[in-house]
């Protein structure tokens, strides 16, 4: 493990948001060497335990963690994504994002029972709302014609069946 | 030879032809959308590659895999913002020849550098990769295991800015590897049956890279439109090809074995093209400024080192890019066994695929050089339906694979993981390369010990085995040096650094 890019001297705003990830990487390593410590030892063909590898990931993720922490209280910023639609100057928007996590959410609540003819329409115009478009007929025009349209696609040109939801027998 | 002519006849019917045509027109629209890149492209159009047969899928995806690459170099040269690291250059100089009136230059030198790059790269793939695939099966499991070392090491610790975050992603992607029953007890499945057979590559993949990038663009969406080029037909003038050519085939020169090293990826070479042409060129003023080597260089060794990719990946099974790593999901889709007896066990596919990799070239510059201001308009879609439109066919494609629910909460699960992984700037390559080769790893050690019966010695008993760790040792210490000497500048890679920094400059500018 190499870690001298950690020391970047002149930085002292510490990005306290990198410790949750340290806490989770810690807590995620433990979830691994706790789940290895429950496995039973292997068979006799079996010369790598099956809890042999976990107890390395698990030891090295948390292990990264405290890493992370310590560079972390040291001055170490990360370097966020850029992207062509990625505006880094303005802080997260948190309302957006909640809300289509929850869209993702509908749309997997929903899928067994509405089929995803139904539901692809949704999670397509409910997205296009919370990034902003104005105009919600249009994006639940557009978004049926992508769920009817792609169901159509798989059956047909494909020749798979997407489950149809309660729009059984209609499709 | 007569494999490769095989190959070519497969490619060839009528049928096929279609196909690969569909597969460049699918990979360049997809790949022009902003914030898709490559790798993003193969796996939202995976799916769709599924359902047809599986030389036609192999066509069709060799058409979406340069489309992609094409595509997502278009974008670089009409919007300033690369999509990913290996079009960075492309960015700098190309979007500056655009704001210069040159864009159609500078999509011409990119479209027919990539195909001459393409090509050439193509042909040495059709001399390398057997010959790499014959000493490959003399090879065995204590070699497969170093080099699927190595290969990891690379991809984190060479390649990244943060070796830290490289290695978190890393480990990040052996656990989500370890998730199923394939030591015959269920590790990490939470006691969820649905998780026996390990996650799904095509919902990790998917979810890192559309759903993650999706979230992570609505957090900072530009409220601003972005100035957008207009551009004509690509042309070049008799000047322009006289100072392409060069920077074409030394770009290639670059880009191929670095792309073919198990340690490949496109940033260095094209970093090396750039450096170079800017020392050998006659108008070095231009540099910066838009011009036009600048653009023919880096894009020729980005093609050629993509092409390079598939050396480790057709004779080894090891991914090296987070294109490749789809690809070899890909392979794994259509239900071949990639490793190194691929080539042995299934030569009509591989020499079908480099065939196809040919044709799709051709076929691509055919057809983008006259739909280049077709493609320009793509990047005035609405950005709501162009998010709203990737979390639909991300969802689909994960929903497709089993029609379960479960898969789609999988994916907004590993979603979050990417759009956190983005905040903190933590690669996404490692976890993807880790969730393929962990499982393989544990094999390659389950067999050597096995055939050893348990003496841990065996792993550094074969002569490639113990040049590969030695390499890995060098690489520490070379690591190690450049860290002490500069320990402030020490987050790039060390060949790359001095380069690096002068091109961190000129993007901020």
């Amino acid at each position: 493990m190499t870690t001298p890019d950690l020391d970047r001297p002149g930085s002292r705003v510490v990005d306290k948001a990198q410790y949750g990830l340290a806490a989770f990487l810690v807590l995620a390593g433990g979830y691994v060497l706790v789940d290895a410590a429950g496995l039973e030892d292997g068979f006799a063909d079996q010369p790598v335990q099956p809890y042999t590898i976990p107890y390395v990931v698990g030891g090295v993720l948390a292990l990264l963690g405290v890493l992370l922490a310590v560079a972390t209280a040291r001055g170490d910023r990360p370097e966020a994504e850029e992207g062509e639609d990625v505006d880094l100057t303005q802080g997260t928007d948190v309302r957006t994002v909640g809300l289509l996590a929850l869209v993702l959410v509908a749309n997997i609540a929903l899928i067994d029972v509405l089929g995803w003819a139904i539901t692809g329409a949704l999670l397509f115009a409910g997205s296009a709302v919370v990034l902003g478009s104005r105009s919600w007929v249009r994006d639940l025009a557009v978004g049926v014609a992508l769920s009817v349209g792609s169901w159509y696609g798989f059956y047909v040109g494909l020749g798979i069946p997407i489950p149809a939801g309660i729009l059984d027998g209609v499709l | 030879m007569d494999l490769l002519l095989d190959g070519f006849q497969t490619a060839l019917t009528p049928e096929n032809l279609l196909f690969a045509a569909l597969g460049v027109l699918l990979g360049t629209a997809v790949g022009v959308l902003p914030g898709i890149g490559p790798a993003m492209t193969l796996a939202l159009l995976l799916p769709v590659t599924y359902s047809v047969g599986a030389d036609s899928a192999i066509i069709m995806f060799a058409g979406i895999y340069y489309g992609g690459m094409y595509g997502g170099s278009t974008t670089s040269i009409l919007l300033n913002t690369p999509g990913e690291s290996s079009s960075v250059i492309t960015a700098i100089e190309g979007n500056k020849m655009a704001k210069a009136g040159r864009a159609a230059q500078a999509l011409a030198t990119a479209a027919i550098g990539s195909f001459v790059a393409g090509s050439i790269a193509t042909v040495l793939l059709w001399i390398v990769t057997p010959q790499v695939a014959d000493i490959v099966v003399t090879l065995g499991s204590p070699s497969y295991f170093a080099l699927m070392v190595l290969a990891l090491f690379a991809v984190t610790a060479v390649l990244g800015a943060s070796k830290l975050r490289g290695f978190i992603g890393l480990f990040l992607g052996l656990a989500i590897g370890l998730v199923g029953t394939s030591t015959g007890q269920a590790r990490l499945t939470f006691g969820e049956p649905l998780l026996a057979d390990g996650i799904d590559i095509v919902v990790v993949a998917v979810a890192l890279f559309a759903i993650g990038e999706a979230l992570w663009v609505a957090a900072h969406l530009r409220r601003k439109p972005l100035e957008i080029i207009p551009v004509g037909q690509p042309w070049m003038s008799r000047e322009d090809w006289g100072r392409s050519w060069k920077p074409w085939l030394r770009g290639t020169a670059f880009g191929f074995p670095f792309g073919a090293l198990p340690a490949g990826g496109a940033e260095l070479p094209t970093f090396l093209s750039y450096a170079t042409e800017k020392k050998l060129s006659k108008h070095p003023e231009e540099f910066g400024r838009g011009a036009i080597e600048g653009v023919a260089g880096p894009e020729a060794a980005n093609n050629a080192s993509a092409a390079g990719t598939l050396v480790p990946l057709l004779a080894l099974g090891l991914p090296t890019t987070a294109t490749a790593a789809i690809m070899l999901v890909a392979l794994q889709g259509y239900g071949f066994q990639t490793g190194p007896t691929l080539m042995d066990d299934h030569p009509d596919l591989v020499w079908g695929l480099l065939a196809s990799l040919f044709v799709a070239n051709a076929l691509l510059l055919v057809l983008n050089l006259p739909m280049a201001p077709l493609w320009a308009k793509l990047l005035r879609i609405p950005r709501p339906y162009l998010y709203a439109g990737i979390l639909f066919f991300a969802s689909l494609g994960a929903y497709s694979v089993n029609f379960q629910a479960f898969d789609l909460a999988l994916l907004l699960v590993i979603g979050v993981l990417g759009f956190f992984m983005r905040r903190f700037g933590i690669p996404v390559l490692p976890l993807i390369i880790g969730v393929i080769l962990g499982p393989k790893l544990e094999e390659q050690l389950t067999t050597a010990l096995k055939i050893s019966q348990g003496d841990v010695s065996t792993l550094w008993s074969e002569p490639v085995a113990v040049v590969v760790y030695v390499v890995m040792a060098l690489l520490l210490v070379a690591m190690a040096v450049a860290g002490l000497r500069r320990p402030a500048a020490a987050e790039h890679s060390p060949a790359a650094d001095a380069d690096d920094t002068d091109e961190k400059e000129l993007v901020e500018r």
